[in-house]
């Protein structure tokens, strides 16, 4: 076993550890909103309500993850945009979701997903051969549009339930559920990149330092198609919106 | 691209509602002539002019009040934002102020900004009295709606603005346009930069004000409780609809941000009947009216939705106050909390009165008199109220430019539209 995922491992159970302290320290101990009873709605039960028991601790870290966008994901990512032009920025994003297309391959196997399996495995036979190592998407164009399969949405069609809602630190709103596949994608993930790297080098010090670079440029490359940020939708309710749209967003993509 | 084939999807998908306005009005080549596909859907690409992707902006923070306190729940929203976008040379400054509930950075606004600064202007951009930012650092009362005062309050913060700007840009005079709300208030700022002479306005545009904010949230209120209807759930089971088809045209690839334009790209994507897009702007409204309404009634201890004494914290679930303040229409603002606020500070003051206070109408001799103030909106814009149209005719005369559609303020970015606004602050 390698390096990289060993450390991976550690987060995760240090991540995990988080969650069940942080869990136990949200109080309960405020008034309730008052209530606005429509006359003509007198069954009114709460709209927007989800399974969120650790809401403190997931509250403490969509604040930390402000921080650590607003201070340096997020500079980070401009100045990867100010230095690379969109066209090379976009052959990178193609190079890294040709690379891990093989966590769609795994997982539409593990959904047994035939069309998704023969979709996936297509497009990184065509993108690595004729898109030249994946730096071009011409997969595409022939029909085989990208489809996200994680492992999170593998266990929600083995019939896993959410459980409760979960901001993981810096990749933000998931639920225990999608946290472990989270989890299981990166070790699938991690394995085959260092599989790739050892193809490509075999001095063991430089094969190091260009896991870690091309993990680091992933990161980044990923941030950078996301154009969300932090307390910028200028709702005191940002929390719960994100919540109540990631939860029913990953329920639609669970039942595509 | 994407958007494009959308467009291509709608029109024949929903042949019989769309003509080419090209065909009845000859100039105006604008696509939809119902005004709710209209608002909502805005401008496709192809009748936009070619416009900059991206201009020079720069964001700033504002400190309006040295000893307001910022509470806990808000501490993400300290500071007043604001952008500049600046020319090289000297040149006029237009002042821009949002729409309600929206922002500095709100896509109409950047659309202005877009246009403006391909035309040689320097633009401030100001987040409407209505938003949350400017709710909890630079509203006096922290009551927002109040045309007067928030017209105010904007005019402390367009001078601290352009202060904290003035050696970034170079500037030979000062304009001012805004959209819906925005409009509205800046007939009351032109009219109060005449006292305070801090700009001396040349040029003002209003673009799409509401004549009676009165009248028109009444109008707004109906579009949402016109579909969902009166049985028991019905707004509930409204929401979950809202919130699934908005879940499932989702695009981790879009911003995100919870005001009106979050969900009109919804229901773009899902092709909605008329009475869908009705309630949409209706609920897309009640979405900002509930950031505003919460807000408001925290930076007040009003308590209004929150119990008085309750400390909300950094990491106090809000859940049960976005429910509840979600239910709140405009009326219910006006009646339980607006006018009993502003009514305590003047005992004598009637609803009737103070309706009419709201209004361009109780400005109206001097919007008639004042020859820098141009105004411009659509013959089927959907906050007028019955003969409105007619009182912005009157009042404006020749300085009137009624656009025979575009609903509220879908057409901002049509190239004619762009082009008048343009050559209008130009001349």
């Amino acid at each position: 076993m390698r390096k990289p995922l060993r450390i991976r491992i550690v987060m995760a159970t240090v991540l995990m550890l988080l969650m069940v302290t942080g869990g136990a320290a949200v109080a309960q101990d405020q008034p309730e909103a008052r209530k606005f009873t429509d006359p003509n709605d007198p069954g009114y039960e709460k709209p927007i309500a989800n399974y969120d028991p650790w809401e403190g601790f997931n509250r403490s870290m969509y604040k930390f993850n402000y921080g650590f966008d607003k201070y340096f994901f997020v500079p980070v990512v401009k100045a990867y945009q100010f230095v690379l032009p969109q066209v090379v920025r976009t052959g990178i994003a193609n190079f890294f979701n040709n690379l891990y297309e093989v966590e769609n391959v795994f997982n539409n196997l593990l959904q047994g997903n035939a069309e998704g399996t023969v979709n996936s495995t297509a497009r990184i036979v065509f993108n690595t051969t004729i898109g030249l190592a994946g730096i071009l998407d011409p997969a595409t164009p022939m029909g085989f549009t990208k489809m996200q399969e994680d492992f999170g949405q593998t266990l929600g069609v083995w019939g896993v339930g959410p459980g409760p809602y979960l901001v993981l630190p810096i990749l933000g709103p998931s639920s225990v559920r999608d946290g472990i596949g989270t989890g299981v994608d990166a070790a699938v993930g991690t394995v085959w990149a260092t599989f790739v790297v050892d193809e490509i080098y075999s001095s063991a010090s430089d094969r190091d330092k260009l896991y870690w670079g091309w993990t680091g440029l992933y990161y980044i490359s990923k941030r950078a198609g996301i154009p969300f940020r932090y307390y910028e939708t200028g709702s005191p309710f940002e929390y719960e919106y994100v919540r109540y749209i990631y939860l029913k967003y990953r329920e639609v993509e669970i039942e595509k | 691209m994407k958007r494009l084939s959308l467009m291509v999807l709608w029109l024949l998908l929903f042949p019989a509602a769309v003509v080419h306005a090209s065909a009845t009005t000859g100039a105006y080549d604008y696509p939809f002539v119902d005004p709710y596909t209209a608002t909502v859907i805005g401008t496709p690409t192809i009748y936009r002019p070619n416009l900059p992707e991206e201009v020079p902006v720069k964001d700033y923070s504002l400190t309006v009040f040295e000893d307001r306190q910022i509470p806990d729940v808000f501490w993400y929203s300290e500071g007043l934002k604001f952008s500049l976008v600046p020319q090289k040379e000297r040149a006029p400054l237009i002042f821009v102020i949002a729409g309600t509930g929206a922002s500095y950075q709100s896509p109409k606004v950047k659309g202005l900004q877009r246009a403006f600064y391909q035309a040689g202007f320097s633009i401030i951009s100001i987040s409407s009295p209505t938003h949350m930012n400017f709710i909890v650092n630079a509203s006096t009362t922290k009551v927002p709606g109040h045309i007067i005062y928030d017209s105010e309050d904007l005019y402390r913060v367009m001078e601290l603005a352009y202060q904290k700007v003035a050696d970034r840009v170079d500037v030979s005079e000062f304009y001012l346009t805004g959209y819906s709300l925005g409009a509205s208030q800046a007939a009351f700022l032109t009219r109060l930069d005449e006292e305070r002479q801090v700009f001396n306005f040349k040029k003002v545009l209003m673009i799409n004000p509401a004549v009676s904010l009165f009248n028109s949230v009444n109008i707004i209120d109906q579009m949402l409780a016109n579909t969902v209807g009166d049985e028991p759930g019905a707004f509930n089971s409204y929401l979950g609809r809202v919130i699934r088809a908005f879940a499932t045209a989702f695009d981790r690839s879009e911003p995100l941000d919870f005001n009106e334009d979050f969900l009109y790209r919804v229901y773009k994507k899902r092709m909605p009947t008329n009475a869908a897009l009705e309630s949409l702007i209706g609920f897309s409204f009640r979405i900002s009216s509930s950031n505003m309404i919460f807000t408001s009634d925290v930076m007040n201890g009003y308590g209004l939705l929150v119990p008085p004494g309750t400390q909300l914290r950094q990491t106090t679930p809000l859940t049960d106050y976005l429910a509840a303040s979600l239910r709140i229409s405009f009326l219910d603002y006006y009646n339980r909390y607006f006018y009993p606020f502003y009514h305590a500070q003047t005992p004598t003051l009637t609803s009737e009165q103070m309706q009419r206070e709201m209004s361009l109408q109780s400005i109206a001799p001097y919007l008639r008199q004042t020859e820098k103030i141009a105004m411009m909106t659509n013959e089927d814009d959907l906050i007028l109220a019955p003969g409105e149209i007619d009182f912005l005719q009157d009042t404006f005369g020749e300085r009137a430019t009624i656009w025979p559609t575009g609903g509220h303020c879908g057409n901002m970015e049509q190239k004619d539209v762009v082009a008048f606004m343009v050559n209008y602050f130009k001349e």
